[in-house]
């Protein structure tokens, strides 16, 4: 029992985070003090959570590469609301991000469930579409902080049991997804439409629906982001989040989530995006120029999904009794 | 009991039962094909264009209209390949960077022209190698191996580069992206149509070729029928990254700079035109004439959109949209077909 | 039919099916009753499958009605089915390798608890509950990928029997991969179901076992029922000419040939999961073949001779030769070629034209210089075509529009083209029309009397007994036994592919 605890990917992939850490200690010791870390954490919150939407997604053996755009498009969005229509309170425009998300999610899942175009060429398509919106939308001009109120910008700064409310609304969401994927039908059903689509039909699960709201709570989830991230960075512009699909995708990658569907927790996703925040976070403090953390996320995108390969490689069927495990 | 037996040669005098070799083609089904439907598409929206603009029928102006399309294209007729072996190469566009990184330190270190072209096409083959060697070797799906290597490569450029960038090249490197070599026509255009020529008989006219359709559309029955499925699928990767290596070449060339930027989202148009030419992104069909009209197709309408003064990033919107709209409007269309039926 | 009958509680009347091409079931009745087992007896191909997936509300219907307990029913989803109360152990790859036995029963139907969230510890124990009767041995958390092929049977079976308020069960040849000890399990089961006022409605092969266990009979030909009645006034005779149209003994062109010199020798051959010590010999001329129940072990040691799994210990010698086969193409380069049982997935690449799949093995040889030359590949093909009776109607049609019997003449031929020494048919007639059958049983024969050395694995009896000039038995990997077909029955076979080898009466 102990010995397969410690063979979980998830307990192996806590083990070189808490590696890493050491080592980073050994070179700054400041960066491991708790007050650090939290800060820590809450700069790598709204990663976790746009990689645990991304997650829902190849659960079902699709991937959304439209996230960042549906970040920026949301972002935008509320931000000229905030701007033009400052009586607007914060909480309906939380809302509304969560709503315009869930829409632009709803879209991909649409072509995908309804014409069953496959999703990397839907979300490929929408990632341009979308982003190309958010120019029509602003003309290209940018929100600056001072156009922006203050109780907009004060939500995610706003510090509760000495963590701002950002880095609170993170571990709500992986809550929530955590009970959503475990106790609920429609969550299971990620896990089967994902590991074995046939299968699925004859259990009962339409794939397709299951795709459709994978997709649209993950848009949901990248709307809340695309708030938080307008509101926390003050600035809303065409450019926002550019690229930031990648690092959802080499967060579920590293978190052991299979790209082929179907395998993958909750856990792992968060300990994935931790992995990356801890990485970014890191290198200024060690004295290593940012500009590398580009490579460094691309190597470790391959590290992590060669060793996922090699562990999902086929040994071949259990045929001899002998090989056959007995509980 | 007859008497043949299986080791003999074939011999026509066995054939009882007469079996066409092909059913002759209709005009019908020609005019039903994609690249003809893409064909049409080309010639009305050259015909817009040359109502929007008077200088657009100049012969200058036409050269110059096809800088805008060949490096992508030389890439997509690379990328073909690999959709239709049922692979995915999003790396493309970082190869270019990377390629073009290598190159400019060529130049800085005072190598000659035919040392930074040997380099930015060394760097390109390098990078597909690498891409096919984690594919094959490792079974990791294309598609993440590529979304790794697309940070990794472009990632490098940043390292060695940061926010700095090379524009010292040597004059006569500048004939590769700027040149011509017979009036009107640019090197660019020559080296597209000859690689067109090229990668269009290997794909439909070769015994390669062949194997790369049966292992799209079946990879388990092709490796059972005897084709090297592995090998395969690793010399498309290296000639999606030499195809790179060579759009490097031709589009520092013709910039006369290098950023960690430089060709961001060109993996994206080059799916776009290799979709938009009629490969089918699940792999398995597709064909070089439809990818080059495609291309040409998309040159014209973001020349039209630049007599329009359309910015860039609408373009990416349209393209975006055409991407979604050929792959759902046939859908579309077969399903109302069948209901009216 | 029978007046004694009880009230029926599932009637189909006048089922049709059509998929593009081909007429899968025209004015199909089939009627069901609480507390009976129906076998649905066929060849493959006869339309049991496409009738399950209708009442399990996989297929729709393109016409007729199902009556479930007096009411009209629409099953439109497999869900709705399952609400319905019916319940269906299909065969193991619709179950879920990386999810556990609990979530594989309880997937599509969970239990829930006052939250509406779902209630694991009640799954968990419902679940040890009916294990207890099936195989108390097995973990409800274990993954399904670490069980076997007869594990993951048996917890398809506890799925179909997880669902409280099922009337009618579905059992789709349910006895296929069990081995005797299994099988009598099974039996229990389904007498407990019976008496617990359940429909059964029993897909098998199996004379023996309908005649076992069932009480009724419906047997489908073509698509059509063609016969019905009890099982105590039928007979085996009269249910297989019902089955196949005609009598057995004519189905068999088997061409007596003196076998000469070995060609394949293969020696211990071992594999760390799969299959173990496997040592046989085969002639030149000769059909030797392999029989055992569905997961033997047949199809892999069969992959191995062909390079695409790669034992762990063992020697394959070709007219003396050594060879380690790591790819297909050794295979193939050594005259080892191979037809495998799923010719959709693995036999064929059934979006390409006819030639093509002909000629994909030889392409090498038959190119100039890489240069395709397509006046050869159709020379080659017109050849193959004639020989093998090819129906068609071009050379340059899909494989996937033809016929399940002239896909598998495609891929023959496609290997006949490469002049081999050995070649390995894999289940050859599964699922192919009775006609292509014998069309395939006739090649065959008329391969091994040119000096073609024969491998045919095969699960039906009949086709084994027919067919072959020894017969080797495989069960859980190894070798049970190998007899000349002259020295062998039935029965024989069975005892050691189930590994009940204490003989008893049967």
């Amino acid at each position: 029992m102990m010995a397969q605890f410690l063979k979980s990917r998830d307990v192996m992939l806590a083990g070189v985070i808490l590696l890493l850490l050491v080592g980073i200690g050994i070179i700054n010791p400041r960066f491991v003090q708790p007050g650090n870390l939290v800060e820590v954490f809450n700069d790598s919150s709204i990663l976790i959570m746009v990689a645990l939407a991304q997650m829902l997604v190849i659960l079902t053996k699709c991937i959304d590469l439209s996230v960042s755009a549906n970040i920026a498009l949301t972002g935008m969005i509320v931000a000229m609301l905030n701007f033009y229509y400052p009586e607007i309170p914060v909480a309906a425009l939380i809302a509304i991000a969560i709503i315009a998300g869930g829409m632009l999610g709803a879209i991909n899942g649409l072509f995908i469930w309804k014409l069953g175009i496959p999703s990397i060429v839907v979300t490929l398509g929408t990632m341009s579409v979308y982003r190309g919106s958010v120019f029509l939308l602003s003309g290209g001009a940018w929100i600056n902080a001072h156009q922006m109120s203050d109780a907009f910008k004060a939500v995610p700064r706003t510090v509760i049991l000495g963590l701002p409310v950002l880095g609170w609304i993170g571990i709500l969401t992986v809550l929530l997804i955590a009970v959503f994927l475990k106790m609920t039908r429609l969550g299971r059903s990620l896990y089967a439409a994902g590991g074995n689509p046939t299968a699925a039909v004859y259990a009962g699960i339409d794939v397709g629906r299951s795709r459709f709201y994978a997709y649209t709570i993950g848009g949901a989830i990248a709307g809340l982001a695309g708030y938080l991230w307008v509101s926390r960075y003050a600035v809303a512009y065409v450019e926002i989040a550019q690229g930031f699909e990648l690092d959802t995708v080499a967060a579920c990658v590293i978190g052991g989530i299979s790209i082929a569907g179907g395998i993958g927790s909750v856990v792992g996703g968060v300990l994935g995006a931790l992995f990356l925040g801890i990485v970014k976070n890191a290198l200024p403090v060690i004295h290593i120029s940012p500009f590398w953390q580009m490579a460094i996320s691309g190597a470790v995108i391959i590290v992590a999904v060669v060793i996922n390969a090699r562990s999902e490689r086929k040994v071949g069927r259990l045929i001899l009794k002998e090989a056959q495990v007995h509980a | 009991m007859s008497t043949i037996s299986a080791p003999t040669p074939p011999n026509a005098t066995l054939t009882p039962r007469n079996i066409p070799d092909r059913l002759s083609l209709g005009w019908r089904r020609i005019f039903q094909r994609w690249e003809t439907l893409l064909l049409v598409v080309a010639v009305l929206i050259f015909i817009f264009n040359a109502f929007a603009s008077p200088y657009f029928l100049d012969p200058w102006s036409l050269s110059d209209a096809t800088y805008n399309f060949t490096e992508k294209a030389i890439v997509a007729l690379a990328m073909t390949f690999v959709i239709i072996a049922g692979d995915i190469d999003l790396s493309v566009a970082s190869i270019i960077a990377l390629a073009s990184t290598a190159m400019g330190a060529a130049a800085a270190a005072g190598l000659g022209t035919p040392a930074i072209v040997v380099i930015g096409l060394g760097v390109g083959i390098l990078c597909g190698a690498f891409n096919g060697f984690l594919v094959t070797r490792f079974q990791v799906p294309s598609i993440v191996a590529t979304i790794g290597t697309m940070s990794l490569f472009r990632g490098i450029s940043y390292v060695v580069l940061g926010d700095q960038a090379y524009t010292k090249y040597p004059s006569s490197f500048a004939w590769f992206g700027q040149g011509y070599v017979w009036w009107v026509i640019t090197a660019e255009f020559a080296i597209f149509a000859v690689l067109s020529v090229i990668l269009g008989v290997l794909l439909h006219k070769t015994s390669f070729g062949r194997r790369v359709f049966a292992l799209g559309n079946n990879p388990v029955a092709a490796r059972f029928s005897g084709v090297r499925v592995e090998r395969i699928r690793f010399l498309l990767f290296l000639m999606t990254g030499t195809a790179a290596g060579i759009a490097s070449v031709l589009l520092t060339s013709r910039l006369g700079a290098t950023r960690p930027t430089i060709a961001t989202g060109m993996e994206l148009e080059a799916v776009t035109m290799a979709v938009l030419g009629g490969v089918n992104i699940l792999g398995g069909s597709g064909t070089i004439p439809g990818v080059v009209i495609a291309a040409f197709v998309m040159g014209l309408v973001t020349f039209g959109f630049g007599l329009l003064n359309v910015p860039g990033i609408v373009m990416s919107i349209f393209v975006g949209a055409l991407l979604i709209a050929v792959i759902a409007l046939p859908i579309l269309w077969r399903r109302f077909a069948r209901r009216r039926a | 039919m029978n007046a004694a009958s009880p009230k029926p509680v599932l009637e189909m009347r006048g089922i049709a099916k059509s998929f593009p091409g081909v007429k899968a079931l025209e004015g199909v009745d089939l009627t069901l009753y609480p507390g009976q087992v129906t076998a649905l007896i066929g060849e493959n191909g006869a339309g049991k499958s496409t009738l399950v997936k209708i009442l399990t509300g996989v297929y729709q219907p393109d016409g007729g009605t199902i009556v479930l307990d007096g009411t009209p029913v629409l099953f439109p989803t497999a869900e709705a089915a399952m609400d319905a109360g019916v319940s269906a152990i299909h065969q193991e790859t619709v179950l879920f390798d990386e999810l556990s036995v609990v979530e594989n029963i309880f997937v599509g139907h969970q239990l829930t608890n006052r939250f509406g969230l779902l209630d694991w510890p009640a799954m968990r124990a419902r679940t040890r509950a009916i294990m207890a009767n099936i195989d108390p041995d097995i973990d409800p958390d274990t993954r399904l990928k670490d069980l076997g092929i007869a594990r993951k049977h048996l917890v398809a079976i506890a799925r179909a029997l997880s669902v409280e308020a099922t009337k009618i069960v579905i059992m789709d040849e349910p006895t296929a991969a069990l081995s005797y000890k299994e099988v009598e399990d099974l039996y229990e089961i389904v007498e407990r179901l019976k008496g617990q006022g359940k429909a059964i409605l029993f897909i098998s092969h199996k004379f023996e076992e309908i005649f076992r266990i069932a009480d009724r009979y419906t047997v489908f030909r073509d698509g059509k029922p063609v016969g019905d009645g009890l099982v105590a006034e039928a007979d085996t005779n009269k249910l297989i000419s019902m089955m196949v149209g005609r009598t057995v003994e004519h189905i068999f062109p088997k061409i007596e040939v003196a076998p000469g010199g070995t060609v394949l020798e293969v020696q211990g051959l071992s594999h760390p999961t799969e299959f173990a010590d496997i040592s046989f010999s085969l002639r030149k001329g000769e059909i030797l073949g392999f029989y055992g129940l569905v997961g033997a072990g047949r199809s892999e040691v069969m992959q191995a001779l062909f390079g695409v799994t790669h034992p762990s210990a063992g020697t394959i010698r070709i007219e003396g030769k050594t060879i380690q086969p790591r790819t297909p193409i050794q295979a193939i380069d050594a005259g080892i070629v191979y037809v495998p049982e799923e010719r959709g997935r693995q036999g064929a690449v059934t979006a390409l034209p006819i030639f093509q799949n002909i000629t994909l093995p030889s392409l090498a040889r038959i190119s100039r210089h890489g240069f395709l030359d397509l006046a050869k590949e159709f020379e080659i093909t017109r050849h193959y075509a004639a020989r093998l009776d090819l129906r068609a109607s071009n050379l340059s049609q899909d494989v996937g529009t033809l016929s399940g019997g002239n896909q598998q003449k495609v891929v023959i031929g496609k290997w006949l083209a490469t002049e081999p020494k050995v070649i390995i048919l894999d289940e050859p007639t599964k699922g192919i029309d009775v006609g292509s059958k014998s069309a395939v049983h006739g090649f065959m024969s008329e391969l091994a009397s040119q000096g073609l050395s024969v491998i045919m694995v095969s699960s039906e009896l009949p086709e084994i007994l027919g067919m072959a000039d020894r017969i080797v038995v495989m069960r859980e990997g190894r070798i049970a036994g190998t007899f000349d077909r002259s020295a062998v029955d039935a029965e024989e076979l069975v005892r050691h592919a189930t590994g009940n080898t204490a003989k008893e009466a049967a």
